[in-house]
């Protein structure tokens, strides 16, 4: 009995400092549609890392998506739907994922935020495309168009799943378990319909915005390798530095190919 | 509520709905003579005051009788039925210089692929269309069928068509369809939660029509970096550690 | 205590002569008596059916009104129908575990589990199954393998959703369905099933051959048993085919063997040759027992003799040889070569043949009979009309050509519907009412009985005859939402017709639910031989004692003696002598 005890209040002791630390710092989950740029926790530290990702080069075309045989969703596109693998604007790609790749504290674990990152299905697309996720934090994925849907995940690393939403309005909840950047999640009722979700055990992740831009917020001091990923263009990484409550600025540049 | 089938739009009908109307003539003779016969028996036979049955354990010649109709009439079913099926499905079916279309079936959609101006289909001017079949109308065409993952079935009830479409295998179907017009397909072999709406729409233009279809959307998939339909979708294996 | 007659020499069944000093379980729960065995299959067999009932009203709640929440489904899980909406992957699982539990856990217990049990010895004159410590395990088997498969439902990913003939590589991809751990449950739950059967099997078939009392030859044999025996070798060589097809499936889902899959140089059409080689005989099973069983309730009930025997005994044969050569015609379209498709259409027409004999020859048999409508004959009637439409039918999809239009649709879901439920199920239906006495002692209520087969009778065809047209403009199976098709929205009316239909007809299997128990406590005690039936059955008391028979009968004729003019009563049992010579006088002169 007693050693049950000694093995349970830390346990608690622990949480409830978890717990209370990210009531204090709720990052907030991104609003419906729109890409997470920033950090969706603080934690431990002040420091930050920001910048914008640049596109050099002439962006190809995005696909068009032929939506003749799904007249609910092509209503609601004005003109020829695409599919936006590309989000350039005047030489900012949106739809990077950037992470911390490694640098932090080994051992170190950080909790989940409570609120769920929200993924949309509207107009037969994705919002958001690309996103990023904890270990552990709900994923709550609506449908938002009056056509079925199924969300299929396939990851190497977690536990897949495939749902169907065949009406409007439906919300389902699933979470990863396992850190893994990328894991697709596809339609198969709708093929040209992809998204991306990574999945990290660390808040120090963000996706750039329209715009390009991005930040990493909340990180201690110390050397990080930081990877940006595009659905397309691949990945880079590079050695990023910053001294306690640094706000670098860094900026990323993917080339046409 | 019916049992007449719905208006045909191939030259398949004609064949199919004759011997689909036969043996429901037949069929239909049968069963009224035998619920008839059932029922006038139960009222005729039934048990009265004083009534004794007949001890009678049976009679050969009228066992041969109907032994002989029965085969005779399901034989020559069979074998007016054999004709009809050679010319639809036979190996050697398929008319010379019927035009080609490519269909790919996969979870939860149809892509049609057509040859494009070099009349070759698997080339670089393939065009490709999702979900939507456009053909002229009084033209044989075959359609070379493929599935990426699960046992699909193109049905076209107006055509009178159906054949599964099988992973791993190559299986042609050829049709002609008779009256300019938009037909449902549907998937007819249960493939999954998107099994029930896995349809498309059939277009039949008259041959003008045709031609002015083709010619438009040679501009238009000119313009798109790739083809407006996505590249096949590799089913992935089995992840290592078994099942989930 | 048994008198040790010289067919029972040296075989293993010897009467146990000391049950008294058995405990509740040994005599009741652990029984070797076939007749316990054959009961214990009941109760186990009418609950998988109303399992499988339950599961067609969610089919039918979804397809007549698609979308909406189902009264009450609010406590379903999320994962199966959120909100009580049923989700597409958990209607294909509802279709398929209705599929299953109706053909294995339902229909082939009831009558091969079930009468294969409780008929052959008493109707033979033995004392019990030739080995019953393995009939006794075959029950055993039985009731883990539905555990098994009643699991399904509640692991992740959801039960097995590729259809009850489980197509490969929707069955062996997990990636295709999500379903991964409720199909490897199903195809265990079968092979243990399997085993099963087959141990059922070869005690069913040697204990006709071995143990039959002296005079039963084989042509005194009811039809009841003799479908028995032709159905106990069908199980015998069939299922070893299925189990060695669902284990190659097993191993192709989860060691990565490469049998059914394409992506990894396997074949999909070898699933379904596999598949359907055991599956027409299989539907040949679920037919065989009710024909028999039809056969000597007709008889009874029209007081007459079965109008050509030894024809419906070659007709019997007929159809359990001719089953193994059309199993192709499940696979018309498949893709195989259409040549098979040719000959398969011709093996599959001529198949009809013996099951017309059958019909003519019940119609020959209440012809001129003196017809007692109980409750017992008016579903073996049933039976025959219902299953005269489910056999023509089958001749549209027989002819190829017309095949490729009614493949897949609901004009195969109305033929398999009429052979199965308007045929096999109202045969067990009256087999049960007119066992019932022999098994419990009691009589099921009369009254109940008529009023449960008049309201089955409507609604059954109700609900299924509409579906012979919704197939014939093309309605597909298996489609959660048939409105989401044009062509197929004017006949959803329909669809919500056969809907409301179905929810009677399940009600009304109620009544028949409630006259079973009630029957049991309440029911009108009944005397050896209710139903002035031929069988040696009717010579014991009903229920009869461990060992059956205190001395073994002998038997004189065969079992349709009904209206005899040797004898004043319009029966003469089978083992009943009659003084001088006027039996051979009568066979010479009646025939």
């Amino acid at each position: 009995m007693r050693r049950m005890l000694l093995a349970v209040v830390p346990a608690f002791a622990m949480l409830a400092c978890g717990g209370a630390k990210e009531d204090a710092a709720e990052g907030g989950a991104p609003e419906q549609g729109e890409p997470a740029a920033t950090t969706p926790q603080a934690a431990e530290g002040g420091a930050s890392i920001s910048g914008t990702v640049k596109f050099t080069g002439t962006a190809p075309a995005n696909p068009n998506i032929d939506m003749n045989e799904e007249a609910a969703c092509k209503s609601k596109h004005s003109g020829q739907p695409t599919d936006p693998e590309f989000v350039v604007n005047n030489g900012n790609l949106g739809n990077v994922f950037v992470y911390v790749k490694s640098g932090l504290a080994a051992g170190k674990t950080y909790t989940a935020p409570t609120s769920p990152v929200v993924l949309d299905q509207d107009g037969c697309l994705y919002k958001p495309r690309v996103f990023g996720v904890m270990t552990g934090q709900q994923i709550e994925i609506r449908n938002s168009d009056p056509v079925l849907h199924n969300i299929k995940a396939v990851p190497k690393e977690n536990r897949g799943f495939n749902i169907s939403q065949p009406t409007e309005g439906m919300k389902t909840t699933r979470t990863f378990a396992m850190r893994e950047v990328v894991v697709p999640l596809e339609c198969n009722v709708h093929s040209w319909m992809n998204a991306w979700v990574g999945v990290l055990d660390h808040p120090y992740f963000a996706t750039s915005s329209n715009d390009g831009s991005f930040k990493i917020s909340g990180l201690p001091a110390g050397t990080y390798e930081v990877e940006a990923w595009h659905e397309k263009l691949g990945a880079k990484t590079m050695q990023v530095t910053v001294a306690a409550d640094e706000g670098k600025t860094q900026d990323i540049t993917f080339a046409a190919k | 509520m019916s049992w007449f089938l719905p208006p045909g739009a191939s030259t398949f009908a004609g064949d199919i709905d004759w011997l689909y109307y036969m043996i429901l003539i037949m069929t239909g003779i049968a069963f009224v003579v035998v619920e008839v016969g059932l029922i006038w028996f139960l009222f005729a036979y039934r048990n009265r005051p004083g009534r004794k049955a007949l001890y009678y354990h049976g009679n050969n010649r009228a066992e041969v009788i109907w032994t002989s109709v029965t085969a005779i009439a399901v034989i020559a079913t069979g074998l007016l039925s054999a004709g009809v099926w050679d010319d639809i499905k036979g190996r050697e079916s398929v008319p010379a210089g019927a035009m080609m279309v490519g269909i790919r079936a996969q979870q939860f959609e149809w892509h049609f692929k057509y040859p494009g101006p070099d009349g070759q289909l698997g080339t670089a001017d393939d065009d490709s269309t999702r979900n939507q079949l456009h053909i002229p109308v009084d033209t044989p065409i075959v359609a070379v069928m493929t599935s990426d993952d699960a046992i699909h079935s193109f049905f076209v009830p107006a055509f009178r068509i159906k054949q599964d479409a099988v992973p791993g295998m190559t299986i042609r179907v050829w049709f002609n369809a008779t009256k300019a017009g938009k037909y449902e397909i549907a998937c007819a072999e249960l493939c999954g939660l998107g099994h029930y709406r896995m349809k498309a729409m059939v277009t039949v233009y008259a041959k003008d029509d045709y031609n002015r279809w083709l010619g438009d959307t040679s501009r238009r998939s000119a313009s798109a970096s790739e083809s407006s339909s996505v590249a096949p979708r590799p089913v992935a294996m089995n992840h290592e550690g078994g099942s989930h | 205590m048994a008198t040790t007659a010289t067919t029972l020499d040296g075989i293993g069944a010897h009467p146990h002569v000391d049950a008294h000093h058995d405990s509740f379980v040994r005599r009741y729960i652990f029984s070797t008596d076939h007749k316990i065995i054959g009961i214990q299959f009941l109760l186990m067999s009418l609950f998988f059916l109303m399992i499988g009932g339950i599961l067609a009203m969610f089919i039918r709640w979804q397809v007549g009104f698609p979308g909406k929440p189902i009264p009450g489904g609010g406590v379903l899980p999320e994962t199966m129908a959120p909100g009580g909406i049923v989700l597409p992957e958990f209607y294909n699982s509802i279709v398929t575990m209705h599929g299953t539990f109706m053909v294995f856990f339902a229909i082939m217990p009831l009558l091969v589990g079930v009468f294969g049990n409780y008929l052959i010895p008493v109707k033979i004159g033995a004392p019990d199954m030739a080995f019953p410590r393995i009939n006794m395990a075959s029950f055993w088997m039985a009731v883990p393998a539905g555990f098994i498969m009643l699991a399904g439902f509640f692991v992740e990913g959801g039960h097995a959703a590729a259809g009850w003939t489980s197509y490969a590589p929707l069955s062996a991809n997990p990636e295709l369905t999500g379903v991964s751990t409720g199909q490897v449950l199903w195809s265990v739950s079968l092979i243990i099933l399997g085993l099963s059967s087959i141990l059922g099997s070869f005690n069913y078939i040697t204990t006709i051959v071995n143990m039959r009392a002296p005079g039963m030859n084989w042509f005194r044999l009811p039809l009841s048993i003799w479908s028995l025996f032709i159905t106990a070798i069908l199980v015998l060589l069939a299922m070893p085919v299925l189990s060695g097809a669902i284990i190659m499936l097993l191993f192709d889902q989860t060691i990565g063997t490469h049998f059914f899959r394409p992506d990894t140089g396997g074949q999909p059409l070898l699933w379904q040759h596999l598949f359907w080689f055991f599956g027409h005989p299989e539907v040949y099973i679920l037919i065989l027992p009710g024909m028999g069983m039809a056969s000597d309730i007709i008889a009874n009930g029209a007081r007459k003799p079965i109008f050509g025997y030894t024809s419906m005994v070659i007709a019997i044969m007929g159809i359990g040889f001719l089953g193994w050569g059309v199993w192709g015609h499940h696979m018309f379209m498949s893709g195989m070569n259409p040549t098979l498709g040719t000959g398969f259409m011709i093996s599959t027409m001529l198949i009809a043949v013996p099951s017309a004999i059958k019909v003519f020859n019940w119609m020959g048999t209440i012809w001129r009979g003196n017809i007692q409508f109980h409750v017992p004959m008016l579903h073996s009637m049933a039976f025959v009309s219902m299953f005269v439409i489910g056999g023509l039918s089958g001749l549209f999809m027989a002819s190829t050509p017309v095949d490729i239009f009614i493949h897949d649709t609901y004009f195969i879901v109305a033929h398999l519907h009429y052979v199965l439920f308007g045929g096999s199920l109202f045969a067990i239906f009256g087999a049960i009412t007119y066992w019932y006495p022999k098994m419990f002692g009691r009589l099921m209520n009369p009254f109940w009985g008529k009023v449960h087969f008049i309201l089955t009778m409507i609604t059954f065809n109700l609900v299924f005859f509409p579906m012979h047209s919704l197939g014939s403009q093309g309605h597909m199976r298996r489609i959660y939402d048939p409105t989401q098709y044009e062509f197929l929205r004017d006949l959803q009316w329909v669809n919500e017709m056969i809907s409301m239909a179905a929810f009677v007809l399940f009600a009304s299997q109620f009544i028949f639910a409630a006259n079973f128990i009630l029957s049991w406590t309440k029911g009108e005690r009944a005397g050896p031989n209710p139903w002035n039936d031929n069988g040696l059955e009717w010579s014991l008391p009903s229920p009869p004692p461990h060992g059956n028979f205190a001395v073994t009968p002998t038997v004189y004729r065969g079992p349709y003696e009904y209206s005899s003019p040797l004898v004043t009563e319009d029966f003469l049992p089978q083992d009943l002598k009659l003084e001088g010579n006027r039996e051979s006088a009568a066979h010479a002169a009646g025939h």
